[in-house]
This record gives C-alpha cells, sequence and structure tokens, in this order.
C-alpha cells in the first residue's frame, strides 16, 4: 500500500518520481503523435505547393502579414508566460503562477481575436476553403486549394489554441485552490508542454503561409 | 542564482526571458528575410530561421536540454518519421509523369481498349 505517500501520488505509483516520470512519457508520446497529425497536413501542403507553385504565391498575398506577425509575437510571448508560471510554481509563488496563467489566457484569447478578422474577411470576400470558394481575383489554377489547405491548417491550430485555453483555465482554478507546490506541479507542466507544442506549429505555419515568394 | 525544486533544475528567469527575446528578433529576421528575393533560397532560410527557433522552444521551454534523454529520443522519433512520409510522399508525386516503357505500352492499350 502507498499510505507513506503524498496524497497526490496515485495508488498505482511506487512513488512521486515514478509518477512525474510516466506523466512526462505520456505527454511526449502524446506530442509525438501531434507532431505527426500536423505532419501530415504539413506534407499536404508541400505536395499542393509542388503542384501549384505559381497558384501558392499569388494566392499568399490575401494574407495579411501584419496580423500574422502579430499573432506570432502574441503565441512566443504566451510560450514565455506558461513558462513562467510554471517556474513560479518550482519556486512556490502560486500567486504568481495564477498571474502568468492568466496572461497566458489572454494572449491566446487575442490569438484568436486576430485569426477571427481574418477568418471573417475571408468569407465576407469568397476566399473559402474547397468548392465553397467564390474569390474571383487569384490567378492560377485551382486557388482554392490554397485555401483548403489554409482553412485545414489554421483550423487546427485555432483548435488547439482553444482546448489549450480550457486545460489552461483547469490549471489556473486548481492553482488557486492550492493544489500544487514545488514538490508536485506535473499537471500545470504537462500543459505547458501543450502550450509549446501549439506555439511550436505556428512557428512553421507562419512562414509556409504568410511569408512564400 | 540557479535554483532547484524537488523535481531538480529550475530554469533561471534570465535564460526564459533570453530565450523569449531572441524568438522574438528571430521572427523579425525571417519577415525581413521574406522582402528580399532569394529566389528557391527563401523557402530554405525560412524554414531553417522556423527550425532554430522551434529548437529554442523545445530545448529550453520545454526543458529537453535538462530533462532525462528519452524524452528528447521520443520527440526527434517524431521528427524523423515525420521526414520519411514527407521525403517519400514528394518523391512519388515529383516523379509522376515519367513512365517506365511498360507503364506506357499499359497506358496505349488501355486507351486503344476504352
Amino acid at each position: 500500500m502507498n499510505s507513506t505517500q503524498p496524497a497526490y501520488v496515485q495508488h498505482h505509483f511506487v512513488d512521486a518520481e515514478q509518477q512525474r516520470e510516466s506523466s512526462k512519457l505520456g505527454m511526449w508520446i502524446f506530442l509525438l503523435t501531434e507532431v505527426l497529425t500536423f505532419g501530415g497536413l504539413f506534407a499536404a501542403y508541400a505536395v499542393f505547393r509542388a503542384w501549384y507553385p505559381d497558384m501558392f504565391i499569388n494566392a499568399h498575398k490575401a494574407l495579411d502579414v501584419t496580423m500574422g506577425s502579430i499573432n506570432t509575437v502574441v503565441l512566443i510571448t504566451s510560450s514565455v508566460t506558461i513558462a513562467l508560471a510554471i517556474r513560479s510554481l518550482q519556486i512556490g509563488k502560486a500567486i504568481a503562477a495564477q498571474r502568468y496563467l492568466i496572461l497566458t489566457l489572454l494572449l491566446a484569447a487575442t490569438f484568436l481575436v486576430i485569426k477571427y478578422f481574418e477568418y471573417s474577411h475571408k468569407f465576407h470576400v469568397g476566399q473559402l476553403p474547397g468548392h465553397f470558394y467564390t474569390y474571383e481575383g487569384i490567378e492560377g489554377t485551382n486557388p482554392h486549394v490554397f485555401f483548403g489547405i489554409y482553412f485545414a491548417m489554421t483550423g487546427l491550430h485555432g483548435l488547439h489554441v482553444i482546448i489549450g485555453m480550457g486545460v489552461i483555465t483547469w490549471m489556473l482554478i486548481r492553482t488557486a485552490k492550492g493544489e500544487f507546490s514545488p514538490e508536485y506541479y506535473t499537471p500545470v507542466e504537462m500543459t505547458g508542454l501543450f502550450w509549446h507544442l501549439v506555439d511550436l506549429v505556428w512557428i512553421y505555419l507562419f512562414p509556409l503561409f504568410y511569408l512564400i515568394g | 542564482m540557479s535554483e532547484h525544486s524537488q523535481h531538480g533544475h529550475v530554469t533561471p528567469l534570465k535564460t526564459y526571458l533570453g530565450v523569449g527575446a531572441a524568438l522574438l528578433f528571430l521572427t523579425v529576421v525571417t519577415v525581413a528575410v521574406s522582402l528580399v528575393d532569394l529566389g528557391g533560397f527563401n523557402v530554405v532560410v525560412a524554414l531553417l530561421v522556423a527550425t532554430v527557433k522551434g529548437s529554442l522552444v523545445v530545448l529550453f521551454f520545454m526543458h529537453l536540454l535538462h530533462d532525462n534523454r528519452i524524452y528528447l529520443a521520443v520527440f526527434l522519433g517524431s521528427l524523423i518519421f515525420l521526414a520519411i512520409l514527407i521525403i517519400f510522399t514528394m518523391f512519388d508525386t515529383m516523379t509522376r509523369d515519367e513512365m517506365t516503357p511498360l507503364a506506357e505500352l499499359v497506358v496505349e492499350q488501355v486507351k486503344l481498349m476504352v
């Protein structure tokens, strides 16, 4: 029986260290699946771009580089704030951790607001994915292909931002309740890993969609 | 100035802020380079800068520089298999216009039949 272990150690683990290492390994394996999921879409991007190189260059001009750049800055800063939140828990500063988690949420929300403006403009002019596409102003074969892959990738990424916000909010509540300490902050650390992956995907999405040609 | 929690290494504040500043600087570099016409090299440079940024995020923010090497192995494994996926898919699609003589014969025959 594990009656000598702290309460946060679940019964099927020998001790806190084993639980911590198992959690981390599990999270990294999940991140492996995330890399391959987004990677599959990046492979589709590579194929479509190889098939229609000129169309891609023409179509990407429809994207606003300023908004994309701001979103990049926003996500990078949010990675800093969530790293600082976890660091705060490591050194026993739960109030600072809550503040950093709130900052992370605000930055994530900013990202989504900017994406909303980008998406709504595209909906307005008919730059929609696949067979919903009606915009006339882009030269080249099959411009709907560019927007198909754009919405698929930024859409899946945006979904990850929303899910990430939900999990970060949950961590914020648990931190406020005093559930974490320098000895135990693993759930927040795992949340941080997920959030950094979201940032990592965007680091590749941004140049490949906004800055080509 | 390095502190230790029960978990071991705590990254210094300066490191997090320094890496964040480097990432923002590299973002400026990426945008600036994209405004210069380097032909085919634009994609290469963009991906290289993105990879440097990604490495900073993975090594420092995701703590892989100081963690057990197994996590780094898992992450590198994902990149290796992703590389195989993309490279072999591109091998396929980039060579589709070339038909072997036998394939050409078959296509001719099928056209005659249809």
